[in-house]
């Protein structure tokens, strides 16, 4: 594909190697295709080990996969994350305050800057967490900000994951797998650790105890269970934090409280950092039907025996309508100019912009406003004449339930094929932790890959894989 | 023998933790590869052969240099000649676990290790020692022999965690707390993973990191298997199940009752009052008496 040269890629410069990457480089020029095809395989076995598999939905035979690992780090130098990082950390802190706003006064909607139809509709909107401050005024507990690169110094944000971001532990894994498979390659090049992201998380999650918790906070992962796709992350974060797994029939409401069933009796939890969608979370306030949720534990959220995290409602945040408006956001509450770019996006519940979208499909990505994993959407550079004749038909039917952004021609990096270095397109997903003691972002994080030449959709249900990444030291 | 397996398990953990500390965080490697030699108790042989600390002569060092008496190698060699001189006191199953190990690692230490194999040669070693372990308490009679198995891995267990400890005890001083942030201790890091503990911690001590906690789950946590307390605790039992197999009870196990007496219900502050660097001190020395008294009272080399 003659594509590719258009495209930034990160490793390589017109006849020279970029300098995040020069070290790297010159240590590759010394291994052999067959040793590499090797470490390959040792990593596959390597995470088949550790169990890092996930199950992907709509499967019958749920049989359990491995997200395809690559060899070649993605490397970014200190001076690029310094300034991602300021980035994300502006953004999610803009991002709280909003929530706070949109909870109690909302302000932003008395000054116009964000129309009220987009929360009256939303259905991320949870009235009941109207008039309510959760400890310590956090909202979103971790975020995992979706980065992309069209070139030098043009990153984009693509999404903000205010609900429950997933992938941390494939941050992690990737580093312990690369680690045991290159060391050589730490001893020569200065990396900055991750292995923190865990006690970070604890000691994050436990600066947001709510007043009623006496002495040490008690932390728990809520689980919907092992059939859950990311089952394997919720385990491994639990463990690596020293920290109880519960499903929710693991918990009840006991004095007020929220305690968890364990050999000893019932033990009072502190803070819950819950892998369970906000629909799920209490039968009593949401779905009905829901056997994952703890029936009551909204009441004694709100009365501030216990700390959720996220916070239930976040999604109003991350919603991919509200997204085109965050730069206003952080604006509106930090007073300051975004520092990360937005993707240009059309809302296609506007009329103009509907009628552009509907006449430059071809070019567009179009996504729906709640939708995640890259399900239901168009990529229509790479559609047929009748998916898009299709596509069409369902957006006029319901616009408000579409956005649409221009296809970016998202940065490469090079993966390891039998023939040797290839470009391929990749993301980035850097994982911030907000407590009262401020915004912590470990120096890191996932990088997925489309492994498919060509391709721009990096989700691990749809063949993407996974890159270890890494920050250097200056 | 099972003294020699211990030490070879020790040592691969030891390596484990100081190699990964050197490619995380060296801000100063050599004096990190420096200190696993001195917890190795092999300082001046390391000396007398080589000038300066690196990982590359450390590793081998401690992995295949036949002139070091505690090298991987040799220890395992000794181990495999005990457990052909005891046969048939061994069940097959541990004999065939032992000579496999020894003819594996033979293999796999011929040559020096490149850097790039070390991580996998540290898992093999463990791996190794965990089938031999394996192979002992799911088919060894408890009788006799296996008690003195016992005894000789938890020797040599408290002397490997007395040292781990001691070469770093003034990371552990409670003032300690204010050397570098309370997160990010690189020295408690390497304490805990040299006992392959680093995430035990966290689900065994309620508490945050601290100087004193360290200390207190090394020295005092009797859940810990690693533990000072636990090893002297597994002394005096297996001492006692000898002493009602033979009918006479031994003065080491006075001297094991005693060396336990001084783990047992203790306060970590009591232990920081007495100076941490003596008590374990204290430790390292009786409990090398005592290794020589059962050998002495048992008669292994008369």
């Amino acid at each position: 594909m003659t594509e590719n040269t258009r495209h930034f890629d990160e490793m390589q410069a017109q006849d020279s190697v970029r300098s995040p990457y020069a070290e790297y480089d010159a240590w590759f020029a010394t291994q052999n295709n067959t040793r590499l095809s090797n470490k390959s395989q040792e990593a596959e076995a390597f995470f088949r080990r550790s169990g890092i598999t996930f199950n992907v939905y709509g499967q019958a035979d749920a049989e359990e996969r491995l997200i395809p690992f690559d060899l070649v780090p993605r490397i970014l130098s200190n001076r690029e994350w310094t300034k991602l990082s300021k980035g994300i950390e502006q953004r999610v802190r803009a991002i709280n305050a909003f929530l706070h706003d949109i909870y109690n006064r909302q302000e932003i909607l008395r000054a116009g800057v964000i129309p009220t139809e987009l929360i009256a509709n939303n259905d991320a909107f949870l009235p009941q967490m109207m008039g309510f401050t959760p400890p310590g005024d956090v909202y979103t507990h971790i975020v995992g900000t979706d980065i992309v690169r069209t070139g030098e110094d043009d990153f984009f944000v693509l999404e903000d994951n205010a609900r429950t971001p997933s992938g941390v532990s494939y941050m992690l894994e990737n580093r312990e797998t690369m680690l045991q498979m290159f060391p050589e390659l730490f001893s020569q090049i200065k990396v900055q650790p991750v292995s923190d992201y865990p006690k970070s998380l604890r000691r994050s999650l436990a600066a947001c105890a709510p007043k009623s918790c006496e002495g040490r906070p008690c932390v728990a992962v809520l689980t919907p269970g092992i059939h859950n796709s990311a089952y394997y992350e919720h385990s491994f974060l639990a463990d690596q934090m020293g920290v109880e797994l519960v499903e929710g029939h693991d918990l009840r409401v006991r004095d007020g409280k929220i305690a968890m069933r364990t050999t000893r009796g019932y033990k009072t939890i502190d803070v819950l950092y819950r892998r369970v969608d906000d629909e799920f979370i209490d039968p009593l306030t949401f779905n009905p039907q829901s056997m994952l949720g703890v029936p009551g534990i909204m009441d004694v959220y709100r009365a501030g025996n216990i700390t959720i995290a996220n916070a239930p409602g976040t999604g109003v945040a991350d919603d991919k309508a509200i997204y085109s408006y965050v730069p206003d956001i952080v604006q509106f509450y930090t007073g300051e100019k975004a520092i990360l770019k937005n993707v240009e996006t059309y809302r296609c519940s506007e009329p103009d912009m509907l009628k552009y979208v509907l006449d430059n499909l071809s070019d567009l990505v179009v996504k729906e406003v709640h939708g995640s994993g890259g399900y239901g959407m168009l990529v229509g550079p790479a559609a047929s004449k009748k998916e898009i004749a299709a596509f069409a038909i369902k957006l006029k039917d319901n616009p408000g339930n579409y956005i649409a952004q221009p296809t970016l021609s998202l940065s490469t990096v090079p993966i390891f094929t039998q023939k040797g270095l290839a470009p391929r397109h990749v993301d980035l997903r850097p994982f911030a932790l907000m407590s009262p003691e401020g915004i912590n972002i470990t120096p890191g994080g996932l990088t997925r890959v489309a492994l498919k030449q060509g391709s721009l959709v990096v989700n691990s249900s749809q063949g993407g894989g996974t890159k270890d990444t890494w920050i250097l030291e200056d | 023998m099972f003294r020699s397996l211990e030490r070879a398990d020790n040592t691969a953990r030891l390596l484990e933790a100081g190699f990964r500390i050197a490619l995380t965080r060296s801000s100063d490697a050599e004096s990190e590869w420096k200190s696993v030699i001195v917890t190795s108790a092999a300082q001046t042989a390391y000396e007398a052969r080589n000038d300066g600390y690196d990982g590359a002569r450390v590793v081998n060092f401690l992995l295949r240099d036949t002139d070091n008496p505690s090298s991987v190698l040799s220890v395992i060699k000794s181990a495999r000649d005990n457990a052909r001189l005891v046969r048939t006191a061994l069940t097959t199953e541990v004999w065939a676990a032992v000579n496999e190990t020894w003819m594996l690692l033979t293999k796999l230490l011929k040559e020096p290790v490149a850097q790039t194999e070390v991580p996998a040669v540290l898992a093999t070693i463990r791996q190794q020692s965990a089938l031999v372990r394996g192979a002992l308490h799911g088919t060894m009679l408890r009788n006799d022999m296996f008690d003195f198995c016992r005894l000789g891995t938890f020797i040599e267990r408290i002397d490997s965690t007395a040292r781990i400890i001691d070469v770093k005890y003034y990371s552990l001083l409670p003032a300690a707390s204010f050397v570098g942030s309370r997160l990010d201790n690189v020295q408690w890091e390497t304490i805990l993973r040299s006992v392959s503990a680093h995430r035990s911690f966290r689900w065994a001590v309620d508490g945050d990191y601290t100087a004193s906690a360290i200390a207190n789950f090394l020295i005092l946590d009797g859940r810990m298997p690693r533990s000072l307390c636990f090893g002297a605790s597994k002394l005096v039992d297996n001492l006692g199940y000898l002493a009602t197999d033979y009918g006479t009870r031994m003065p080491s196990h006075d001297m094991a009752d005693k060396l336990s007496a001084r783990l047992k219900d203790r306060d970590i502050n009591s232990i920081f009052e007495e100076g941490l660097h003596e008590f374990v001190g204290g430790v390292i020395q009786d409990n090398a008496q005592l290794g020589q008294q059962i050998e002495q009272d048992y008669r292994f080399n008369s």
